[in-house]
């Protein structure tokens, strides 16, 4: 039994204790945005946030978290699809196929509120998830824009 | 499965009901918010295949092909909306599953999506069909009126009769337009009236994508689902001996451990967590299968590359003649490895089976393959079959083949009644691909004195994908697609949007076919990629041989294709070819999926051998632009696919098993290695070429000159990974 606090909510899930926290949202919980792409920590396409840093979900053991720490996942981003990030996507079209893109999205929201105003170096150093369609150019230039967006 | 027709119930339509009795809730191909129908009202029928407008205006227009990230389905809503003159804010999207195409005489024609046909293999019956609604439309206004047709007009979804001013909405006339006959013949509009087509509209699928809403196949849950996790043998070729389901039936949460065809088991288990660990703790016992090695492999290409046997590609002139009066022959031999396609999304389809009925829900690029896939391992005449698309979390060429539904069907047909979601680990998504074939090319040039180039002769060794998947499609045993972008003009009109731009005075291309027993696939670009990379790599050596400037050379040989020509002197011009700034650029021209394309790459490698790729200049002109921003992310979004395969992308076999079995061994680009791309899109009408994949080639051999450019070193084997960029 493990009990987590996401999006604000209190919930207890029956699960063994190595189960990563991907697979709490997706199976027992039913947020599917946060996406299984390797399982080894490699993609990014799990990205959730614990306690607002980002974090690789799929293999995170759900018995490492405290009762206390707060999971934010893509569904939990904003009210109404409205975070500055999730603006700026809009605006600008960035997914393709959107698989990837929750966890582009988190991995990207976690970075502005800890460093409001990246550099191009820092978008670099710090987004290292995996994108196949390719969706990079478009990603950066989402960065500089969601920085001059307010929620 | 009428209800897909039905508006009303459009965003969560009831599809599939079948002997298990599921309500199954699944997103339409794409919705918008703000139609809540108008339960008070039938709903309205649709106007024809491709056009149903409700009461409230809304236009649902019905797409046939995959939506995989490459915006088809926009692009597709765009030439319907064209014709059909509605309101383009009002315009949303659904898929008509491959079973409804079956049983209306394949009225949405080809549902495959490959070959970056979404667009151009469709345009002319889409256009046609919304313009036949419009008739039909206008014509229910004008009965209503009791005016002629003549006298009314129709904007953005309002019709108009001028002499009344009378005013009624599409919503309104849907339903009596849908008894009228359908126009004979329909007059299409003249590409200078477009005001949908050519613009720069927005994505119809973004929102959902934002916000985890977004149903992929990983996603889906149905009612009384369970999960599945398969392996097969890891050896290519190898069997299922025997496996020991009593070791795992005890592990948390598992229902069933089965085996799948004779190659695979799988655990069904009450979550996918559960069943993925029960099947990799599941002791298997392998027979047969084949030792194939990549490294030995090599010798087999190598003996390609001069063997006297070999399938004619293209001939001109006399070669050998020519080469015997040369004043200098340059030669060079390229490699390209396998390639997996590795979408983001791995494999997946839900199945429920019983006696009566099959039903499978997929991400696929091929909606009809799967349902004849389906109905084939279902065992059940095709009738008693559907397949339910899903958008692709990526495709790239990967899901046009079938064999994930079907082991999802046999899984579920152990099972009978109870829905199966089969998902492939990455580590089985990437042992189990269809790759794209490993080939290697021996370049021979002749240059006369004066530096021009008399002969050039392409050997190509190595893997045929028809060979393997579609023999029927071979012309007496040659593989064309292996000749991609280097084929002569009127050889056949199929490969007519894959042929060689250049013109040489003296030509031969023949390819010494090396089929290696692993299984190849059609990956975006397919054969454009490699032999972009020796044609125009080699260009550039043959430039530099020559003293020749690499763009002057090149345009030398383009004076029949002028569109080439032209996109080619933009990106140059773009970049600053030619300006002494110190900067190391390579060029790129290539012709494929009947667009001509074009790249400068700007590079900078340091002391150590670091490469950074600056910045990309591309250029396409696929005739018509349809949707000039989405063109600009399929550009840059293609050179991430063919940099990530240039620099890092390799599949390797020892012993019969593949070596890269997650991204830790199988790298792809991340943000911190993508250039900055500029994008010259420059249609010049006329004629309708691909999107998705002709850019993808012209970036690696662009990347690889300027490489040289800076370093004077000519890396011609792929992939860069470790490879020094600069001799010791």
């Amino acid at each position: 039994m493990a009990t987590l606090n996401v999006n604000g909510q209190t919930l207890t899930v029956d699960v063994e204790d190595d189960t990563p926290l991907l697979w709490v949202l997706r199976e027992q919980l039913g947020l599917t945005g946060a996406k299984y792409g390797c399982g080894i920590a490699q993609c990014g396409s799990c990205t959730v946030h614990v306690d607002g840093a980002p974090v690789r979900s799929c293999v995170f053991p759900v018995s490492a978290l405290s009762g206390t720490a707060k999971i934010t996942t893509i569904e939990g981003l904003s009210k109404a699809g409205d975070h500055p990030v999730q603006k700026a996507w809009a605006e600008l079209d960035v997914p393709q196929c959107g698989y990837c893109q929750p966890g582009m999205i988190m991995a990207v929201a976690a970075m502005l509120k800890t460093n409001p105003n990246p550099t191009d170096e820092d978008i670099d150093a710090e987004i290292t998830n995996i994108c196949r369609c390719g969706t990079f150019v478009r990603v950066r230039e989402g960065v500089h824009l969601a920085k001059t967006k307010k929620a | 499965m009428t209800n897909v027709l039905n508006h009303l119930s459009r965003r969560t339509f009831i599809v599939g009901t079948g002997a298990a009795g599921l309500t199954i809730g699944v997103l339409a191909a794409c919705s918008k918010p703000g139609d809540p129908g108008q339960s008070d009202l039938e709903p309205n029928p649709e106007v024809n295949a491709w056009v149903h407008i409700g009461h409230d205006d809304i236009v649902t227009v019905r797409i046939a092909r995959s939506e995989m990230g490459q915006g088809t389905l926009t692009g597709l809503a765009q030439l319907v909306a064209e014709e059909l003159e509605c309101d383009w804010d009002k315009v949303v999207t659904e898929y008509p599953t491959p079973g409804e195409n079956l049983a209306r005489e394949r009225v949405w024609g080809d549902f495959s999506t490959g070959g970056s046909q979404g667009l151009r293999g469709s345009h002319q019956y889409v256009r046609e069909g919304a313009a036949a609604a419009r008739i039909m439309l206008v014509e229910a206004a004008a009965n209503e009126w009791g005016v002629p047709v003549s006298e009314c007009s129709v904007s953005k979804g309002v019709i108009s009769h001028t002499g009344s001013r009378k005013k009624t909405t599409y919503g309104k006339v849907a339903s009596a337009a849908a008894l009228l006959a359908p126009p004979l013949e329909v007059q299409l509009k003249d590409p200078k009236d477009w005001t949908i087509i050519g613009q720069p509209k927005l994505r119809l699928d973004t929102a959902d994508k934002l916000t985890g809403v977004q149903v992929y196949g990983a996603d889906l849950k149905l009612d009384g689902m369970l999960n599945a996790s398969i392996k097969a043998s890891p050896k290519l070729g190898g069997k299922v001996k025997s496996f020991d389901a009593a070791a795992v039936e005890s592990m948390p949460g598992v229902k069933k451990v089965v085996q799948v065809g004779d190659d695979a088991v799988a655990v069904v288990a009450d979550t996918w967590w559960r069943a993925n660990k029960a099947v990799q703790a599941l002791p298997v016992e392998w027979t047969g299968g084949l030792d194939y090695s990549s490294a030995a492999f090599e010798a087999e290409l190598d003996d390609g590359l001069t063997s006297a046997d070999a399938f004619l590609g293209n001939k001109a002139g006399d070669t050998a003649a020519a080469f015997a009066d040369a004043a200098q022959v340059i030669e060079a031999t390229y490699r390209v490895p396998h390639q997996n396609h590795a979408p983001m999304e791995t494999m997946n389809a839900t199945a429920v089976w019983t006696p009566e009925k099959c039903e499978v829900w997929c991400p696929t690029q091929n909606g009809e393959a799967a349902l004849a896939a389906a109905a084939t391992a279902a065992d059940l005449p095709i009738e008693q079959c559907d397949v339910y698309k899903l958008h692709l979390g990526g495709g790239f060429g990967r899901r046009g083949m079938s064999d994930y539904v079907v082991q999802a069907v046999q899984i579920a047909k152990q099972m009978p009644g109870t829905p199966i979601k089969l998902l492939w680990s990455r580590e089985e998504d990437m042992q189990h691909g269809f790759l794209h074939p490993t080939t290697k090319a021996r370049m021979r040039g002749a240059l006369d004195a004066d530096g021009n180039l008399t002969a050039l002769h392409v050997r190509i060794s190595g893997q045929s994908i028809l060979a393997a998947l579609m023999p029927q499609a071979l012309r007496d045993g040659a593989d064309y697609a292996t000749f991609q972008g280097l084929l002569p003009s009127g050889l056949d009109p199929r490969v007519e949007d894959q042929t060689l731009k250049y013109t040489f005075p003296n030509l031969l291309v023949d390819h010494a076919m090396r089929n290696p027993p692993v299984r190849p696939g059609f990956w975006r670009g397919v054969n454009a990629n490699q032999n972009a990379v020796y044609l125009e790599c080699f260009m550039d050596e043959l430039a530099h041989a020559a003293g020749r400037d690499p763009l002057e050379f090149r345009l030398a040989h383009l004076q029949d294709s002028p569109k080439s020509a032209t996109v080619l002197n933009a990106v140059a011009k773009e970049s600053g070819w030619g300006s002494n700034d110190g900067k190391a650029r390579g060029l790129c021209s290539f012709y494929s999926f009947g667009s001509y394309t074009a790249a400068c790459a700007e590079v900078t490698v340091d002391e150590d051998g670091y490469l950074k790729i600056d910045r990309i200049v591309a250029a396409t002109d696929p005739g018509n632009a349809v949707n000039p921003q989405q063109i600009e992310a399929q550009v840059q979004g293609s050179f991430v696919y063919g940099l990530s395969a240039m620099l890092y992308g390799e599949i390797t076999f020892e012993d019969g098993e593949v070596q890269e079995r997650n991204f830790d061994r199988f790298n792809s680009m991340r943000i911190a290695d993508m250039p900055k791309v500029k994008t010259l899109v420059m249609p010049s009408g006329g004629f309708w070429g691909g999107v998705g994949e002709p850019t993808i080639a012209v970036a690696a051999p662009a990347v690889l000159n300027a490489i040289f450019a800076a370093t004077g070193k000519r890396m011609r084997h792929l992939p860069l990974k470790d490879q020094s960029l600069r001799d010791a």
